[in-house]
């Protein structure tokens, strides 16, 4: 198989893929109100709320979805309206889905640019270095810290750092609410910047710190592989200097499975987003999300997890992609 | 080849590695003291006596819901000696005139803004924790054996069709689709430990599946396929007991993630509704009160940390003594 015939075979495979992502989401909505089961559920729970917002409520998602007609006719509707980006309004505001979400997008991908970018500026040196000095005082002590960072829960990290950094009876070193501060709409270029990415701080080091833990793991793991291989043996016992073997012979090797962790990175750090966004008051994708599924707010929440998926998807296949090219040695079919 | 003897020695071999590791004992030692505190609770922390005598019967007011009807239906008179738990106050007990108190001998963690009793609540809440880890991981495991042999076993269609459905489920954010169906699903703790079984079975479906593709062609297979054994039997009796120890391992660190997305969840006000406490609720109360109330913060969510690290410890443990390529 050549190259263009395993990226058609890809991408033909998407499409299958996405339309189980469909499924997924259709089958979501079943459970939402309009289907006679989840109805009767809202209907003992919110009794309170009046009959009158009830139906209306129901007549809605029925028009949306076009409840009345079978099941097959409606998942067509669902799947056209998904090929079509049209994911209806929002129950809470009636302003379209899309626009809410194209507002939000840009600080969610800000937060976890910055964070992913974080995450392997400082895993991969301290991988090579701990897989280097296997053993030594300092491998073990990294290997013990960074382990009980990964079991570290980063709502439990945020709560505390907002504790003792952000006022309250400790220090208030950092602001610990939403992305800039008040009344600084009218402040110069360079330091509204700086009062964003101040606030940014607490956000970015709990979203990084798991990220980081968890790869420079695998960094140490595959750099240790590689260590051992035949040709970094040969490169020693011809006299290279042990600086290129390390960085020219096996670092290069070493780098190649955790650029294609990159992928799947990329979902868990949205779900990261979902939790940190909403207790910094982060106007992201994440806190759009998490009130949507608080108000109940179906369109939206289905939006935002048919969009993720897709783009997750998408992210996948580009870091299959990426595996291919930079490793000639990978064939394409290589797919087991 | 004996079979059975060696399946034997296979485990103690494996037991034998893994209690030469110091790190992994102590995390074992902890998760199970951990199920006895859980077990233990209505013994440890509750405000009725554990036992009672009342009227020249014995009662357990602690321990059944019928002795505790009786038990705070009768009179002081009718009482007589009691035996209480340590702690003398329950997880649900609300006390208005003392919430928010800081750690005092009284309450040895302080108390919530209800006023209940920190330590009681967490050792309350121990059940919740253990129990959504232990179920949920056992759910998807179920589920991920199950497709995950399928798929590797018979290749081709089948494996095509299993593999698609295990892609799909990778690329949604898992935290978010367990939010979302949450919410349209009544809350109890059934639904999460549902939910996060539901979702979580990819990993392991993608190992067994590779597991069985690797061993399918072993002579083992052939031979048993020779004498006429069914496709079943070759799954069950003869692959399966041969993928189980990734599985295993897979598992130990599947539940200290199912403990961390259970008290995500509660933190977030998705999880078990209240007043049933767990450690996750009690954190979430704590965002209120974040300029004083340390101690809501500290140590919830130092249980939860210790708990995921014991997992973690055990699972690592268990991934050195299983693989004998790292040894």
């Amino acid at each position: 198989m050549n190259l263009r015939a395993y990226l058609l075979h890809r991408l033909f495979l998407i499409i299958p893929t996405f339309l189980g992502i469909t499924v997924i989401t259709f089958l979501v909505i079943q459970l939402a109100p309009g289907s006679p089961a989840a109805m009767k559920v809202r209907m003992g729970e919110q009794g309170f709320v009046g009959d009158e917002a009830t139906r209306e409520i129901v007549e809605q998602t029925k028009a949306l979805y076009g409840l009345d007609k079978p099941i097959w006719t409606r998942y067509g509707i669902w799947l056209k309206r998904v090929v079509t980006f049209d994911f209806g309004n929002s129950y809470k505001d009636h302003r379209p889905v899309l626009e809410k979400i194209a507002e939000r997008l840009p600080v969610t991908l800000e937060l976890n640019f910055i964070s992913i970018f974080l995450v392997y500026l400082i895993a991969v040196p301290i991988g090579v270095f701990s897989a280097v000095r296997q053993g030594s005082l300092l491998d073990r002590a990294g290997t013990i810290g960074l382990f009980l960072l990964y079991s570290l829960p980063n709502f439990w990290v945020a709560t505390l750092l907002i504790m003792f950094f952000g006022g309250g009876d400790f220090l208030d070193w950092f602001p610990v609410y939403g992305i800039s501060s008040p009344g600084m709409e009218s402040a110069v270029l360079l330091s509204r910047l700086g009062d964003h990415l101040w606030h940014l701080v607490l956000p970015v080091f709990c979203l990084t710190y798991g990220g980081f833990a968890a790869l420079s793991r695998y960094q140490r793991a595959g750099m240790l592989e590689v260590i051992r291989q035949d040709y970094i043996r040969t490169a020693r016992a011809k006299g290279l200097p042990e600086k290129v073997v390390i960085f020219k012979h096996a670092f290069r090797n070493s780098i190649i499975p955790i650029v294609t962790l990159l992928g799947y990175l990329l979902p868990g750090m949205f779900g990261g987003s979902v939790i940190i966004e909403s207790i910094f008051s982060i106007p992201g994708m994440g806190q759009l999300g998490f009130e949507a599924v608080l108000s109940r707010d179906y369109p939206v929440v289905l939006a935002i997890a048919t969009i993720s998926a897709i783009l997750t998807l998408l992210g996948l296949l580009l870091s299959d992609l990426l595996y291919v090219w930079v490793d000639p040695r990978i064939t394409y079919e290589g797919e087991k | 080849m004996k079979g059975r003897e060696k399946k034997q020695s296979y485990g103690r071999l494996v037991w034998r590695q893994f209690r030469r590791d110091p790190a992994a004992m102590a995390g074992l030692a902890f998760v199970l003291a951990l199920f006895a505190l859980a077990l233990l609770s209505p013994f440890l922390a509750g405000s009725r006596p554990i036992a009672a005598s009342l009227g020249g019967d014995v009662v357990f007011p602690a321990l059944s819901a019928s002795h505790r009807a009786i038990w705070d239906q009768s009179g002081e008179g009718e009482r007589g000696w009691s035996v209480y738990p340590p702690i003398r106050y329950g997880p649900t007990d609300i006390d208005l005139m003392a919430n928010l108190e800081s750690p005092s001998r009284n309450h040895l963690l302080g108390t919530d803004d209800r006023g209940r009793d920190v330590l009681a609540r967490m050792i309350h809440g121990s059940k919740v924790s253990l129990s959504v880890g232990f179920v949920a991981v056992s759910i998807y495991c179920l589920i991920g054996i199950f497709l995950g042999a399928l798929a590797g076993f018979y290749g081709g269609k089948v494996d095509m069709v299993i593999s698609r459905a295990i892609e799909v489920m990778m690329c949604f954010p898992t935290f978010f689709l367990i939010l979302a169906l949450l919410a349209f699903l009544p809350r109890n703790i059934f639904m999460v430990m549902a939910v996060i079984g539901l979702t979580g079975w990819t990993g392991v479906a993608r190992l067994v599946r590779g597991e069985f593709l690797k061993q399918r062609k072993l002579d083992y297979v052939t031979s048993a396929k020779a004498v006429g054994a069914s496709n079943l039997r070759i799954i069950f009796n003869h692959i399966l007991p041969n993928s189980l120890a990734p599985v295993l391992v897979s598992a130990t660190f599947g539940v200290a993630g199912a403990i961390l997305t259970e008290s995500s969840l509660s933190f977030l006000g998705f999880g078990v509704p209240p007043p049933t406490p767990s450690w996750g609720d009690i954190l979430s109360q704590s965002k209120q009160y974040i300029d004083f109330a340390w101690w809501l913060t500290i140590f919830p969510g130092a249980a939860i940390f210790l708990t995921v690290t014991a997992y973690n410890l055990v699972g690592e443990g268990l991934r050195d003594a299983v693989d004998p390529r790292l040894k």
